[in-house]
């Protein structure tokens, strides 16, 4: 499928949600489908976040290690979520290790491409940047609620 | 009375004095997880009465401990039996835990207002649990199931503590089959578990329900129920359409007491499910 005709799947993506068909047009020429095998991994901690990713269909996992815990899953995520937010700040590389869980398509975003594309826009720059805002603000407060561990604290008697 | 909230039931009222709790034997009981047991009681004297409302809850007299509201958790259609399902967190629900098959409580209630399920006919529902608060919940998951097509979509979201903590594991398997979409989260995994981690709020970009024609009934720690409810504003649910279930220090369990106050109504009397509307003056205040 090349992405001229990705364009309609991109536009129901709920991440994008209400983005004028000029700035999708603007998209369009940075995006590619992509599918993953279940278990493999996306990317990896350290690696260059040379893209992000819009899950159309599938879960994917977002993990981290050590030698006592080994893998540990912080988040899952499902069909509508995005996919990393690291290749918007330097030193561009991701802080977490990603993988599929099952087999899982996904839009693939070229970061360099959008990068670019937002230095020459500045208003579909900033566009993007409050989408990916929520997303960040949503994932923090779930994480401070996490941190919470609300389940175990004592109710009742 | 409110329409939208049962007040303390008929049964209660019908069964005469509700401050003498009634004997009642535990016919089965079982672990459902490392601090979480159920009870299935049937009355010693007199016939069966098992009659309530989901979402209300009884007081069960562990002799010699002490009294503790529980919230009943069986099915609505069962009058035979009583079942609870209880957490221990103190000394009450700790001797209600050490007793045995044969063993005899004590029983006062049923109390307190319901989930509004059958007021909701041809609505999607969206039923929240997080922890222990999937308990009340159950007896309203089961009222929809057996009135399964006079409903819209129904979608059962559940957050837990871990993949060990989580109620009725085999049951929400068949519910699988039965609602439009049942989601289990974990905010902490372990190797085997292979669902969704995540606190139960970010379950909500699974699902799909009318804002316009849905109730929400949300039961678990209040924390979890303040989050909740902005997800489902952010969504565009008003406050009317969102019930919740509110947990105090119930003692009377009839609203004589007051140790159960929150704002200008009792947990016990007026409560313990309340449209948000009506108590949205109080949900978010500290120290109420």
């Amino acid at each position: 499928m090349n992405a001229q005709t990705l364009e309609p799947y991109l536009k129901k993506h709920p991440f994008f949600k209400g983005l004028s068909s000029d700035y999708l047009a603007i998209l369009v020429g940075c995006v590619k489908n992509v599918s993953v095998e279940a278990l493999q991994p996306i990317f990896q901690t350290g690696e260059p976040a040379d893209h992000f990713f819009l899950i159309r269909q599938g879960a994917v996992a977002i993990e981290t290690s050590s030698l006592e815990a080994g893998a540990v899953t912080i988040q899952t995520l499902g069909n509508g979520d995005v996919l990393g937010w690291s290749w918007l700040f330097e030193p561009y590389r991701w802080n977490f290790d990603a993988r599929a869980l099952m087999q899982t398509r996904l839009f693939s975003l070229d970061a360099k491409c959008l990068r670019d594309k937002c230095d020459r826009d500045p208003a579909f720059g900033y566009d993007l940047v409050k989408r990916f805002s929520r997303v960040m603000v949503d994932r923090l407060q779930a994480t401070r609620l996490q941190l919470l561990d609300i389940y175990a604290l004592p109710t009742g008697e | 009375m409110e329409a939208e909230t049962l007040s303390t039931s008929q049964v209660t009222r019908e069964n005469g004095d509700s401050m003498r709790p009634r004997r009642y034997r535990i016919v089965r009981s079982h672990k459902e997880t490392h601090d979480t047991f159920t009870m299935e009681l049937e009355a010693v004297d007199g016939p069966a009465n098992g009659t309530f409302n989901p979402g209300q809850f009884n007081m069960l007299y562990a002799f010699g401990a002490g009294e503790s509201a529980i919230s009943i958790s069986g099915d609505p259609a069962q009058e035979e039996r009583l079942m609870h399902t209880t957490r221990v967190v103190g000394t009450v629900t700790r001797a209600l835990g050490t007793l045995a098959q044969g063993d005899v409580l004590g029983v006062r209630g049923p109390f307190g207002s319901a989930w509004p399920v059958s007021e909701n006919a041809g609505k999607d529902i969206v039923f929240v649990a997080g922890g222990i608060g999937m308990a009340p919940l159950r007896p309203a998951v089961l009222q929809v199931l057996a009135n399964r097509t006079k409903f819209g979509g129904v979608t059962l979201l559940y957050g837990s503590r871990t993949p060990g903590d989580i109620l009725y594991r085999r049951e929400l398997k068949r519910w699988r089959g039965r609602l439009n979409d049942v989601h289990v989260t974990v905010d902490r995994a372990d190797e085997k578990w292979s669902g969704d981690v995540g606190v139960v709020t970010t379950l909500f970009n699974r699902i799909i329900f009318d804002p316009e024609n849905v109730v929400a009934c949300v039961c678990g720690p209040e924390i979890m129920m303040r989050f909740v409810v902005m997800e489902l504003q952010r969504r565009g649910v008003s406050d009317s359409s969102i019930y919740i279930s509110m947990e105090r220090n119930m003692k009377c369990a009839i609203g004589f007491c007051g140790h159960c106050q929150f704002g200008p109504t009792f947990i016990c009397k007026d409560g313990p499910v309340f449209r948000l509307d009506k108590i949205r003056a109080w949900f978010n205040q500290k120290e109420i």
